[in-house]
């Protein structure tokens, strides 16, 4: 008896712990707003995998007898000066803009935790060097930095995406170096080396996971500046090359028609918005749930 | 009781100092020390409870992370099995690394939350050369955990989800993985319930007579160490400043400080309780920044004298295992 009743209290206790239903629960807790915005997240995503069964055109197709057509049947956004479907662009701009973003973020991460990582654990001259480097980096605005190394990387989908890594870098490196000054004070790191465990192992297998989690809530939050960078480059005209279906590329088209054809810029311009919003609402929660200390820090 | 012959000691202390600086300013100058270990030396025997005691600040655990080399002291000699380890390098200290193992105080923070039992002692068992295989690191954790007396059906368990007197349980078990000769307790107990103390320090002293373990332990409670240690180092601000047998600390305790302590002390006895007369230590605990010159206690010692103010007194032997740090003692 007093057994199972133990071993009923360790199930309670290790569901409590395990939650991930519990951390689902506290995400959408937050109210209607974080269950609009994931939805819409969930949406953009599905129609990035999907743009080329939801359409019958494709988004570089022309056809210039039927230029600047208003709304119809055949084209539900019309269609722009080259003749393209408007709906069909804007679908495949939704590929583009998460690929970018989730690239870019994805590449930072990795780099910026391994060097925060290094600079954190060896300190000394290779951990202030590294240190003075990223702040030097970061006294560099964005776009500036991004603006001229575009041409340098190319003006592809990769490119730009590691171009606009590269500006994130710095947020990460500073972010993971904290996180393992204090981690490493921690007495597990201590009892690791007594039990002669190599500093790279100690690196890899005590420090690295429990970095992940402020790296994690890092991510979510810079997938949407990486998006409006981009969409900022293809803009001015220095992003992504014109016949690709870009956001931005579309809006920058579109300005041209501004008042008699809104829609052109308009519709890129509200996915982008929608996208950016709701990925930003998203990402907060996300913080909340796996760390809630950070909560206004970022 | 005659003085007793021993063997050679497992490890020698001699004028351990750990200084730390403090620092300020852009280039990190140094302006000043902070002296945490400031000429320490003991012997600890094999197969023996060594117990370092002292308040918080005292330098004890300081010492006892130096001893096994977690810290490079700053000067002084730390000889094991004969050989001079206080200055080796990582690489040079890699034969006795194993055998000088830690036990922590927060069974919180020594434990990686992220990893699971299983995973902990793993890690500490395959660092081993002989070991290699699956199997037999397998069978080798299931051994640990049952030394430890913890069920080897909590593999699979994270350190959230065990109490404080299993997590310590989970740290001995990981310290023992390594096979050691010496493991310093680094206030092993102060941070669980008294009902799961004593539990800790008998399984302690089981292992000791099992594995043959020699102990360096490090508390703040008298209580505790006496009922560990066979010999008890009294620490002050950096300095031991008696070192007796743990039987009789109570009746021949010399050292004014000492004997400060031991008047702290409750006994559950109500008639002794009753005669017990505090000793009150005027003034505070001075900073390890700046120590008064001579004597470390003077200016909290009603029977200092000039002498104790000006020249700091050594550690002089005066029979039995007895050695005290006072001018006032007649030998």
């Amino acid at each position: 008896m007093v057994h199972d009743a133990a071993v009923a209290k360790h199930n309670r206790l290790s569901k409590r712990h395990s939650g991930l239903r519990e951390k689902c629960h506290t995400f959408f807790k937050r109210g209607i707003l974080t269950k609009i915005s994931s939805a819409l997240v969930i949406i953009f995503i599905l129609i990035a995998i999907f743009c080329p069964y939801l359409t019958p055109y494709t988004p570089y197709e022309q056809s210039l007898r039927n230029k600047l057509k208003p709304w119809s049947k055949e084209h539900w956004l019309g269609t722009d000066n080259l003749g393209r479907d408007v709906l069909t662009r804007v679908l495949y701009g939704a590929r583009i803009s998460i690929v970018t973003g989730v690239l870019s973020s994805l590449w930072a991460a990795v780099v910026g935790a391994a060097l925060g990582l290094t600079a954190g654990y060896s300190r000394g001259f290779l951990g202030s060097f590294l240190m003075r480097l990223t702040d030097a980096h970061l006294s560099i605005p964005p776009l500036i930095l991004v603006m001229v190394l575009a041409p340098i990387f190319g003006r592809t989908i990769l490119g730009i995406s590691i171009v606009i890594g590269i500006s994130a870098i710095p947020s990460y490196v500073r972010m993971v170096y904290g996180q393992v000054l204090s981690l490493r004070e921690n007495d597990y790191v201590t009892a690791a080396s007594v039990i002669g465990q190599s500093n790279f192992k100690i690196l890899l297998k005590h420090l690295l996971p429990n970095c992940i989690p402020v790296v994690i809530v890092m991510f979510t939050s810079n997938v949407s500046t990486a998006i409006t960078i981009e969409a900022n480059l293809a803009y001015i005209g220095i992003g992504i090359r014109p016949p690709t279906p870009a956001w931005g590329v579309m809006i920058s088209e579109g300005y041209n028609y501004l008042v008699s054809y809104p829609h052109l810029a308009i519709a890129p311009g509200i996915m982008l918005m929608l996208l950016i919003i709701s990925l930003n609402v998203v990402g907060d929660g996300i913080r909340d749930v796996i760390d809630p200390r950070l909560r206004g820090k970022l | 009781m005659a003085e007793t012959v021993r063997e050679n000691p497992l490890l020698k202390v001699e004028q351990l100092k750990m200084y730390f600086p403090l620092t300020k300013g852009l280039l990190s100058k140094t302006y000043s020390w902070v002296k945490a270990v400031d000429g320490i030396s003991f012997e600890i025997y094999p197969n023996e409870t060594f117990g370092l005691v002292g308040e918080s600040g005292c330098g004890k655990s300081t010492t006892g992370k130096c001893a096994i080399r977690v810290l490079q002291p700053t000067e002084g000699r730390v000889v094991y099995k004969g050989r001079d380890i206080a200055g080796l390098s990582k690489s040079m200290l890699k034969p006795y690394r194993r055998e000088l193992q830690l036990i922590f105080q927060d069974p919180y923070g020594s434990l990686n939350p992220r990893q699971s039992v299983f995973s902990i002692l793993k890690e500490a068992v395959v660092l081993d050369r002989e070991r290699h295989t699956a199997v037999e690191a397998n069978e080798r954790v299931d051994e640990l955990l049952t030394l430890v007396g913890l069920d080897p059906d909590m593999k699979s368990r994270y350190p959230h989800e065990m109490s404080g007197g299993q997590r310590q349980r989970l740290g001995i078990a990981r310290a023992l993985a390594c096979n050691p000769k010496l493991v310093v307790c680094d206030e092993p107990v102060s941070a669980l319930d008294v009902s799961i103390q004593a539990q800790i320090v008998n399984l302690f002293r089981e292992l000791q007579a099992k594995l043959g373990l020699t102990y360096l332990f490090i508390a703040h409670d008298l209580a505790v160490v006496r009922h560990m240690a066979d010999r008890i180092a009294i620490m002050y601000l950096g300095k031991i400043v008696e070192v007796i047998d743990s039987d009789h600390i109570f009746r021949e305790a010399l050292h004014p400080y000492t004997v400060a302590l031991l008047s702290a002390l409750p006994t559950t006895d109500y008639y002794q309780e009753r005669k017990r007369s505090r000793i009150i230590l005027e003034g505070e605990v001075p900073s390890p920044v700046n120590k008064p010159a001579g004597c470390a206690f003077h200016p909290r010692c009603k029977y200092a004298t000039e002498t104790c103010r000006q020249v700091s007194p050594g550690l002089r032997n005066v029979g039995r295992n007895h050695c005290v740090a006072c001018h006032n003692v007649a030998v």
